[in-house]
Protein backbone atom coordinates (compact mmCIF):
# COMPACT_ATOMS: atom_id res chain seq x y z
CA UNK A 1 0.00 0.00 0.00
CA UNK A 2 1.27 3.46 -0.93
CA UNK A 3 0.63 6.37 1.82
CA UNK A 4 -1.14 8.73 -0.85
CA UNK A 5 -4.48 9.51 -0.39
CA UNK A 6 -7.07 7.92 -2.61
CA UNK A 7 -8.03 11.01 -4.52
CA UNK A 8 -12.19 10.02 -5.13
CA UNK A 9 -14.47 8.70 -2.78
CA UNK A 10 -17.18 6.37 -4.12
CA UNK A 11 -20.44 5.72 -2.56
CA UNK A 12 -22.88 3.59 -3.61
CA UNK A 13 -26.66 3.32 -2.25
CA UNK A 14 -27.58 -0.43 -2.71
CA UNK A 15 -31.54 -0.59 -3.05
CA UNK A 16 -33.07 -1.88 0.15
CA UNK A 17 -29.83 -2.08 1.66
CA UNK A 18 -26.68 -0.19 2.95
CA UNK A 19 -24.44 2.33 1.29
CA UNK A 20 -21.46 0.34 0.08
CA UNK A 21 -18.17 2.93 0.73
CA UNK A 22 -15.11 2.78 -1.29
CA UNK A 23 -11.24 4.98 -0.77
CA UNK A 24 -12.52 6.58 2.50
CA UNK A 25 -9.97 6.18 5.48
CA UNK A 26 -12.68 7.20 8.26
CA UNK A 27 -16.45 7.00 8.72
CA UNK A 28 -17.65 9.61 11.29
CA UNK A 29 -20.77 8.76 13.18
CA UNK A 30 -23.78 11.13 13.80
CA UNK A 31 -22.21 11.48 17.67
CA UNK A 32 -18.96 12.46 15.39
CA UNK A 33 -17.11 9.64 16.54
CA UNK A 34 -14.33 8.65 13.73
CA UNK A 35 -14.44 4.16 12.88
CA UNK A 36 -11.42 3.73 10.36
CA UNK A 37 -12.02 1.25 7.71
CA UNK A 38 -9.90 -1.94 7.79
CA UNK A 39 -11.22 -3.04 4.25
CA UNK A 40 -11.17 -1.85 0.58
CA UNK A 41 -15.17 -1.49 0.77
CA UNK A 42 -17.22 -1.00 3.28
CA UNK A 43 -20.78 -1.42 4.02
CA UNK A 44 -22.51 1.78 6.64
CA UNK A 45 -25.96 1.64 7.86
CA UNK A 46 -28.83 3.08 6.11
CA UNK A 47 -31.61 1.60 8.29
CA UNK A 48 -30.37 2.25 11.06
CA UNK A 49 -30.80 -1.23 13.19
CA UNK A 50 -27.38 -2.67 12.51
CA UNK A 51 -25.57 -4.01 15.80
CA UNK A 52 -22.43 -2.94 14.66
CA UNK A 53 -23.12 0.57 13.52
CA UNK A 54 -21.92 2.43 11.61
CA UNK A 55 -21.24 -0.81 9.50
CA UNK A 56 -24.07 -2.29 8.00
CA UNK A 57 -24.66 -6.05 9.53
CA UNK A 58 -27.10 -7.23 6.74
CA UNK A 59 -30.50 -6.19 9.87
CA UNK A 60 -32.35 -4.11 7.20
CA UNK A 61 -33.36 -7.78 5.69
CA UNK A 62 -35.41 -8.71 8.46
CA UNK A 63 -37.04 -5.53 8.11
CA UNK A 64 -40.50 -4.77 6.11
CA UNK A 65 -39.65 -3.05 2.48
CA UNK A 66 -40.41 0.57 1.96
CA UNK A 67 -41.11 1.42 -0.52
CA UNK A 68 -42.84 -1.72 -1.48
CA UNK A 69 -40.70 -3.28 -4.54
CA UNK A 70 -42.75 -5.03 -7.24
CA UNK A 71 -41.87 -8.99 -6.91
CA UNK A 72 -43.14 -12.39 -6.69
CA UNK A 73 -44.67 -12.36 -10.48
CA UNK A 74 -44.44 -16.41 -11.27
CA UNK A 75 -44.26 -15.92 -15.12
CA UNK A 76 -46.25 -16.93 -17.31
CA UNK B 1 -2.22 -33.23 5.41
CA UNK B 2 -2.45 -36.89 5.49
CA UNK B 3 -4.43 -38.75 3.18
CA UNK B 4 -8.01 -39.79 4.53
CA UNK B 5 -9.34 -43.23 5.17
CA UNK B 6 -11.40 -44.89 2.92
CA UNK B 7 -14.90 -45.45 3.41
CA UNK B 8 -16.03 -47.95 0.74
CA UNK B 9 -14.37 -49.98 -2.24
CA UNK B 10 -14.53 -46.84 -4.82
CA UNK B 11 -12.30 -44.59 -2.18
CA UNK B 12 -10.55 -47.32 -0.74
CA UNK B 13 -9.60 -48.27 -4.79
CA UNK B 14 -8.57 -44.61 -5.38
CA UNK B 15 -6.30 -44.47 -2.63
CA UNK B 16 -4.68 -47.70 -3.59
CA UNK B 17 -3.83 -45.93 -6.71
CA UNK B 18 -2.79 -42.46 -5.51
CA UNK B 19 -0.83 -44.25 -2.57
CA UNK B 20 1.15 -46.40 -5.72
CA UNK B 21 -0.20 -49.83 -4.58
CA UNK B 22 -1.79 -50.86 -7.52
CA UNK B 23 -2.23 -49.77 -10.83
CA UNK B 24 -5.00 -47.71 -11.71
CA UNK B 25 -8.01 -49.71 -13.13
CA UNK B 26 -10.53 -47.15 -14.66
CA UNK B 27 -13.01 -49.85 -15.69
CA UNK B 28 -13.08 -52.06 -12.15
CA UNK B 29 -13.87 -48.44 -10.88
CA UNK B 30 -16.70 -47.75 -13.40
CA UNK B 31 -18.22 -51.48 -12.40
CA UNK B 32 -18.15 -49.82 -8.75
CA UNK B 33 -19.91 -47.02 -9.55
CA UNK B 34 -22.86 -48.57 -12.01
CA UNK B 35 -25.48 -48.74 -9.71
CA UNK B 36 -26.82 -45.27 -8.84
CA UNK B 37 -25.98 -44.06 -4.84
CA UNK B 38 -29.23 -44.16 -3.06
CA UNK B 39 -28.53 -40.82 -1.81
CA UNK B 40 -25.21 -39.33 -3.13
CA UNK B 41 -24.84 -36.48 -0.53
CA UNK B 42 -25.08 -38.70 2.05
CA UNK B 43 -22.88 -41.91 0.73
CA UNK B 44 -19.80 -41.38 2.28
CA UNK B 45 -17.51 -43.82 -0.45
CA UNK B 46 -18.29 -41.20 -3.17
CA UNK B 47 -17.87 -38.14 -1.42
CA UNK B 48 -14.76 -39.19 0.39
CA UNK B 49 -13.79 -40.30 -3.17
CA UNK B 50 -14.75 -36.65 -4.80
CA UNK B 51 -13.05 -35.03 -1.79
CA UNK B 52 -9.81 -36.88 -2.31
CA UNK B 53 -9.66 -36.17 -5.84
CA UNK B 54 -10.74 -32.43 -5.38
CA UNK B 55 -7.76 -32.37 -2.98
CA UNK B 56 -5.19 -32.70 -5.24
CA UNK B 57 -5.96 -29.06 -6.67
CA UNK B 58 -5.73 -27.35 -3.45
CA UNK B 59 -2.46 -27.88 -0.91
CA UNK B 60 -2.65 -32.01 -1.79
CA UNK B 61 -1.61 -34.55 0.39
CA UNK B 62 2.07 -35.37 2.40
CA UNK B 63 1.95 -38.86 1.26
CA UNK B 64 0.31 -38.45 -2.17
CA UNK B 65 2.87 -37.46 -4.86
CA UNK B 66 1.71 -33.76 -6.67
CA UNK B 67 1.50 -35.78 -10.18
CA UNK B 68 -1.80 -37.38 -9.52
CA UNK B 69 -3.61 -33.90 -10.14
CA UNK B 70 -3.87 -34.21 -13.93
CA UNK B 71 -3.78 -37.88 -14.13
CA UNK B 72 -5.93 -38.86 -16.85
CA UNK B 73 -7.28 -41.78 -14.31
CA UNK B 74 -8.00 -39.74 -11.69
CA UNK B 75 -10.04 -37.18 -14.04
CA UNK B 76 -12.13 -40.07 -15.21
CA UNK B 77 -12.97 -41.35 -11.86
CA UNK B 78 -13.94 -37.79 -11.16
CA UNK B 79 -16.25 -37.52 -13.90
CA UNK B 80 -17.81 -40.41 -13.29
CA UNK B 81 -18.63 -38.75 -9.75
CA UNK B 82 -19.51 -35.32 -10.89
CA UNK B 83 -21.66 -36.19 -13.69
CA UNK B 84 -23.82 -38.12 -10.93
CA UNK B 85 -23.36 -35.19 -8.19
CA UNK B 86 -24.47 -32.51 -10.35
CA UNK B 87 -27.27 -34.57 -12.60
CA UNK B 88 -28.72 -34.98 -8.35
CA UNK B 89 -27.95 -30.84 -7.43
CA UNK B 90 -29.91 -29.94 -10.31
CA UNK B 91 -32.79 -31.94 -10.27
CA UNK B 92 -32.93 -31.42 -6.34
CA UNK B 93 -33.25 -27.50 -7.40
CA UNK B 94 -35.01 -27.63 -10.59
CA UNK B 95 -38.26 -26.17 -9.48
CA UNK B 96 -36.36 -23.58 -7.35
CA UNK B 97 -34.44 -22.40 -10.20
CA UNK B 98 -37.47 -22.05 -12.53
CA UNK B 99 -39.63 -19.91 -10.12
CA UNK B 100 -36.41 -17.88 -9.51
CA UNK B 101 -36.09 -17.66 -13.31
CA UNK B 102 -39.64 -16.52 -14.13
CA UNK B 103 -40.06 -13.94 -11.13
CA UNK B 104 -39.63 -10.04 -12.14
CA UNK B 105 -37.26 -7.97 -10.38
CA UNK B 106 -32.93 -8.07 -11.10
CA UNK B 107 -30.62 -10.78 -10.10
CA UNK B 108 -29.46 -9.10 -6.84
CA UNK B 109 -33.31 -9.12 -5.68
CA UNK B 110 -33.72 -12.30 -6.60
CA UNK B 111 -30.61 -13.68 -4.99
CA UNK B 112 -31.77 -11.82 -1.66
CA UNK B 113 -34.89 -13.07 -1.80
CA UNK B 114 -34.14 -16.92 -2.47
CA UNK B 115 -31.64 -16.78 0.81
CA UNK B 116 -34.54 -15.11 2.65
CA UNK B 117 -37.52 -17.80 1.90
CA UNK B 118 -35.44 -20.43 2.55
CA UNK B 119 -37.08 -21.88 5.27
CA UNK B 120 -34.54 -25.07 6.44
CA UNK B 121 -33.54 -25.22 9.77
CA UNK B 122 -30.96 -22.83 11.05
CA UNK B 123 -27.65 -24.21 12.67
CA UNK B 124 -27.07 -20.79 13.41
CA UNK B 125 -30.01 -20.63 15.80
CA UNK B 126 -29.64 -23.67 17.36
CA UNK B 127 -26.10 -23.19 18.09
CA UNK B 128 -26.71 -19.04 19.70
CA UNK B 129 -29.72 -20.65 21.85
CA UNK B 130 -29.69 -24.00 22.94
CA UNK B 131 -26.12 -26.11 21.96
CA UNK B 132 -23.89 -27.29 24.42
CA UNK B 133 -19.97 -27.22 24.59
CA UNK B 134 -19.60 -30.41 22.73
CA UNK B 135 -22.20 -29.65 19.73
CA UNK B 136 -20.38 -26.50 19.75
CA UNK B 137 -17.08 -28.26 18.99
CA UNK B 138 -18.75 -30.64 16.44
CA UNK B 139 -20.13 -27.72 14.59
CA UNK B 140 -16.47 -25.75 14.14
CA UNK B 141 -15.39 -29.33 12.88
CA UNK B 142 -17.81 -29.46 10.34
CA UNK B 143 -16.92 -26.08 9.77
CA UNK B 144 -13.29 -26.48 9.64
CA UNK B 145 -13.62 -28.43 6.60
CA UNK B 146 -14.29 -25.14 4.39
CA UNK B 147 -13.03 -22.82 6.78
CA UNK B 148 -9.39 -23.63 6.55
CA UNK B 149 -9.69 -22.93 2.92
CA UNK B 150 -11.96 -20.54 3.14
CA UNK B 151 -12.65 -18.74 -0.07
CA UNK B 152 -10.46 -20.78 -2.34
CA UNK B 153 -12.59 -22.09 -4.31
CA UNK B 154 -14.37 -19.06 -5.58
CA UNK B 155 -10.67 -17.59 -6.57
CA UNK B 156 -10.63 -20.32 -9.44
CA UNK B 157 -13.25 -18.16 -11.15
CA UNK B 158 -11.13 -14.72 -11.56
CA UNK B 159 -9.48 -15.44 -14.65
CA UNK B 160 -12.87 -16.98 -16.35
CA UNK B 161 -14.46 -13.13 -15.40
CA UNK B 162 -14.15 -10.03 -17.31
CA UNK B 163 -14.12 -6.79 -16.78
CA UNK B 164 -16.18 -4.89 -13.80
CA UNK B 165 -17.37 -8.59 -12.69
CA UNK B 166 -13.34 -9.57 -12.39
CA UNK B 167 -12.87 -6.53 -10.62
CA UNK B 168 -15.45 -7.20 -8.13
CA UNK B 169 -14.50 -10.35 -7.40
CA UNK B 170 -10.69 -9.83 -6.63
CA UNK B 171 -11.89 -6.65 -4.30
CA UNK B 172 -13.95 -9.52 -2.48
CA UNK B 173 -11.39 -12.17 -2.45
CA UNK B 174 -8.75 -9.54 -1.10
CA UNK B 175 -10.61 -9.21 1.88
CA UNK B 176 -11.02 -12.58 2.13
CA UNK B 177 -7.31 -12.74 2.08
CA UNK B 178 -7.03 -10.52 5.02
CA UNK B 179 -5.64 -7.11 2.67
CA UNK B 180 -2.41 -7.86 3.15
CA UNK B 181 -2.58 -8.78 6.85
CA UNK B 182 -2.19 -12.29 7.64
CA UNK B 183 -3.77 -11.86 10.92
CA UNK B 184 -6.85 -11.27 8.76
CA UNK B 185 -6.92 -13.89 6.23
CA UNK B 186 -9.98 -15.46 7.36
CA UNK B 187 -8.89 -18.94 6.92
CA UNK B 188 -6.08 -17.78 9.24
CA UNK B 189 -9.02 -16.46 12.13
CA UNK B 190 -11.17 -19.52 11.60
CA UNK B 191 -7.66 -21.55 12.59
CA UNK B 192 -7.37 -18.92 15.62
CA UNK B 193 -10.80 -19.86 16.42
CA UNK B 194 -10.41 -23.86 16.49
CA UNK B 195 -7.09 -23.36 18.42
CA UNK B 196 -9.09 -20.70 20.86
CA UNK B 197 -11.68 -23.63 21.28
CA UNK B 198 -8.99 -26.40 21.91
CA UNK B 199 -9.44 -28.30 18.64
CA UNK B 200 -6.51 -28.95 16.24
CA UNK B 201 -5.79 -26.17 13.56
CA UNK B 202 -3.99 -27.97 11.05
CA UNK B 203 -5.78 -28.77 7.90
CA UNK B 204 -6.82 -32.30 7.21
CA UNK B 205 -6.95 -32.70 10.73
CA UNK B 206 -10.80 -33.73 11.25
CA UNK B 207 -11.44 -34.99 7.48
CA UNK B 208 -11.55 -38.88 9.14
CA UNK B 209 -14.55 -37.72 11.39
CA UNK B 210 -16.58 -36.04 9.05
CA UNK B 211 -19.76 -36.94 7.03
CA UNK B 212 -20.10 -37.35 3.93
CA UNK B 213 -22.64 -34.53 3.78
CA UNK B 214 -20.41 -31.98 4.74
CA UNK B 215 -17.80 -33.09 2.11
CA UNK B 216 -20.47 -32.75 -0.14
CA UNK B 217 -21.29 -29.18 0.78
CA UNK B 218 -17.12 -28.51 -0.58
CA UNK B 219 -17.36 -30.87 -3.27
CA UNK B 220 -20.20 -28.96 -4.46
CA UNK B 221 -18.12 -25.58 -4.13
CA UNK B 222 -15.47 -27.32 -5.53
CA UNK B 223 -17.16 -28.65 -8.66
CA UNK B 224 -18.36 -24.87 -9.41
CA UNK B 225 -14.67 -23.53 -8.72
CA UNK B 226 -12.74 -25.81 -11.07
CA UNK B 227 -15.21 -25.88 -14.37
CA UNK B 228 -14.98 -22.85 -16.71
CA UNK B 229 -18.31 -23.98 -17.64
CA UNK B 230 -19.64 -23.54 -14.24
CA UNK B 231 -18.51 -20.13 -13.32
CA UNK B 232 -22.02 -18.49 -13.12
CA UNK B 233 -22.68 -21.11 -11.06
CA UNK B 234 -19.88 -20.95 -8.79
CA UNK B 235 -20.78 -16.99 -8.58
CA UNK B 236 -24.15 -17.55 -7.77
CA UNK B 237 -23.15 -19.55 -4.87
CA UNK B 238 -21.07 -17.14 -3.73
CA UNK B 239 -23.54 -15.11 -3.70
CA UNK B 240 -25.98 -17.33 -1.98
CA UNK B 241 -23.43 -18.06 0.29
CA UNK B 242 -22.06 -14.47 1.37
CA UNK B 243 -26.07 -13.28 1.52
CA UNK B 244 -26.87 -16.22 3.71
CA UNK B 245 -23.74 -15.55 6.51
CA UNK B 246 -23.99 -12.34 8.29
CA UNK B 247 -27.24 -13.53 10.29
CA UNK B 248 -25.68 -16.64 11.57
CA UNK B 249 -22.47 -15.41 12.28
CA UNK B 250 -24.07 -13.49 14.68
CA UNK B 251 -26.03 -15.86 16.20
CA UNK B 252 -22.39 -18.19 16.67
CA UNK B 253 -21.21 -15.34 17.76
CA UNK B 254 -23.51 -15.35 20.77
CA UNK B 255 -23.83 -18.94 21.12
CA UNK B 256 -19.79 -19.49 21.41
CA UNK B 257 -20.08 -16.36 23.98
CA UNK B 258 -22.77 -18.10 26.05
CA UNK B 259 -21.22 -20.87 26.57
CA UNK B 260 -17.70 -19.15 27.71
CA UNK B 261 -15.52 -20.06 25.22
CA UNK B 262 -12.44 -17.82 25.10
CA UNK B 263 -12.86 -14.61 23.30
CA UNK B 264 -10.77 -15.21 20.42
CA UNK B 265 -13.14 -17.80 19.36
CA UNK B 266 -15.94 -15.43 18.40
CA UNK B 267 -13.53 -13.23 16.66
CA UNK B 268 -14.02 -15.19 13.43
CA UNK B 269 -17.68 -14.74 13.52
CA UNK B 270 -17.76 -11.30 14.19
CA UNK B 271 -15.53 -10.28 11.52
CA UNK B 272 -17.86 -12.22 9.43
CA UNK B 273 -20.86 -10.44 10.12
CA UNK B 274 -19.57 -7.61 8.81
CA UNK B 275 -17.34 -8.29 6.03
CA UNK B 276 -20.10 -10.35 4.64
CA UNK B 277 -22.55 -7.48 5.04
CA UNK B 278 -20.04 -6.20 2.66
CA UNK B 279 -19.66 -8.73 0.44
CA UNK B 280 -23.00 -9.88 -0.19
CA UNK B 281 -23.61 -6.61 -1.80
CA UNK B 282 -20.28 -7.11 -3.68
CA UNK B 283 -21.43 -10.84 -4.80
CA UNK B 284 -25.21 -10.19 -5.42
CA UNK B 285 -24.71 -6.46 -7.60
CA UNK B 286 -21.21 -6.00 -8.76
CA UNK B 287 -20.72 -9.71 -9.59
CA UNK B 288 -24.02 -11.86 -10.43
CA UNK B 289 -25.91 -8.64 -11.62
CA UNK B 290 -23.02 -7.98 -14.30
CA UNK B 291 -21.88 -11.68 -15.24
CA UNK B 292 -25.66 -11.95 -16.36
CA UNK B 293 -25.87 -8.27 -17.97
CA UNK B 294 -22.75 -9.10 -20.15
CA UNK B 295 -24.49 -12.65 -20.92
CA UNK B 296 -28.20 -13.03 -20.28
CA UNK B 297 -28.23 -17.03 -20.56
CA UNK B 298 -26.06 -16.83 -17.36
CA UNK B 299 -28.70 -16.00 -15.46
CA UNK B 300 -30.03 -19.97 -15.12
CA UNK B 301 -26.36 -21.07 -13.52
CA UNK B 302 -26.23 -18.28 -11.28
CA UNK B 303 -29.67 -19.00 -9.64
CA UNK B 304 -28.85 -22.64 -10.01
CA UNK B 305 -25.44 -21.80 -7.87
CA UNK B 306 -27.35 -19.95 -5.09
CA UNK B 307 -30.24 -22.76 -5.31
CA UNK B 308 -27.33 -25.68 -4.96
CA UNK B 309 -25.37 -23.89 -1.98
CA UNK B 310 -27.95 -23.34 -0.06
CA UNK B 311 -29.68 -26.72 -0.58
CA UNK B 312 -26.62 -28.35 0.53
CA UNK B 313 -26.09 -25.75 3.36
CA UNK B 314 -29.68 -27.14 4.34
CA UNK B 315 -28.73 -31.18 3.71
CA UNK B 316 -25.67 -30.06 6.59
CA UNK B 317 -28.31 -28.29 8.58
CA UNK B 318 -30.86 -31.12 8.62
CA UNK B 319 -28.49 -34.03 9.10
CA UNK B 320 -26.60 -32.11 12.68
CA UNK B 321 -29.35 -31.07 14.06
CA UNK B 322 -30.79 -34.15 13.64
CA UNK B 323 -28.23 -36.42 14.80
CA UNK B 324 -28.25 -33.69 17.91
CA UNK B 325 -31.91 -34.60 18.58
CA UNK B 326 -31.70 -38.17 18.82
CA UNK B 327 -28.71 -37.73 21.19
CA UNK B 328 -26.27 -38.57 18.58
CA UNK B 329 -22.74 -36.97 17.63
CA UNK B 330 -23.27 -35.50 14.43
CA UNK B 331 -19.35 -37.16 13.57
CA UNK B 332 -18.56 -40.09 12.52
CA UNK B 333 -17.33 -43.13 14.36
CA UNK B 334 -14.24 -43.92 13.69
CA UNK B 335 -13.23 -45.63 11.02
CA UNK B 336 -11.87 -49.32 9.91
CA UNK B 337 -8.41 -49.47 9.32
CA UNK B 338 -7.46 -49.17 5.45
CA UNK B 339 -6.96 -53.15 5.26
CA UNK B 340 -10.10 -53.64 6.05
CA UNK B 341 -11.54 -52.03 2.95
CA UNK B 342 -8.47 -53.41 0.63
CA UNK B 343 -6.71 -50.52 0.73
Amino acid sequence: MTSERPAVVHVTCCPDGPFLVRGADVIRDEDGVDHATHRPVVAVCRCGKSTRKPWCDGMHKLLPRTPPTPRAATGE
Amino acid sequence: MRAPLPRGPVSAQVLSWLKGRVAPDVPHVRRLLQEPSADIICDEDRQLTLWTLYELHYTGFDDIGAGWEWSPECLAVRRVLETEFEHHMRASTRDTVRAVCARAGGVAERLFALVLEDDSPSLGRYIQRQADRSEAVEFLIHRSIYNLKEADAHTWAIPRLTGAAKVALVELQYDEYGTGNLDRLHSQMFADTLRACGLDSSVGAYIDEVPAVTLSLNNGLTMFGLHRRLTAAAMGHLAAFEASSSQPSRQVARGLRRLGFPEPAAAYFDEHVEADAVHEQVATRNICEVLVTQDPRRSEDVFFGAAAGIYLDARVAGYVLNAWATGRSALLPELPAPDVLGA
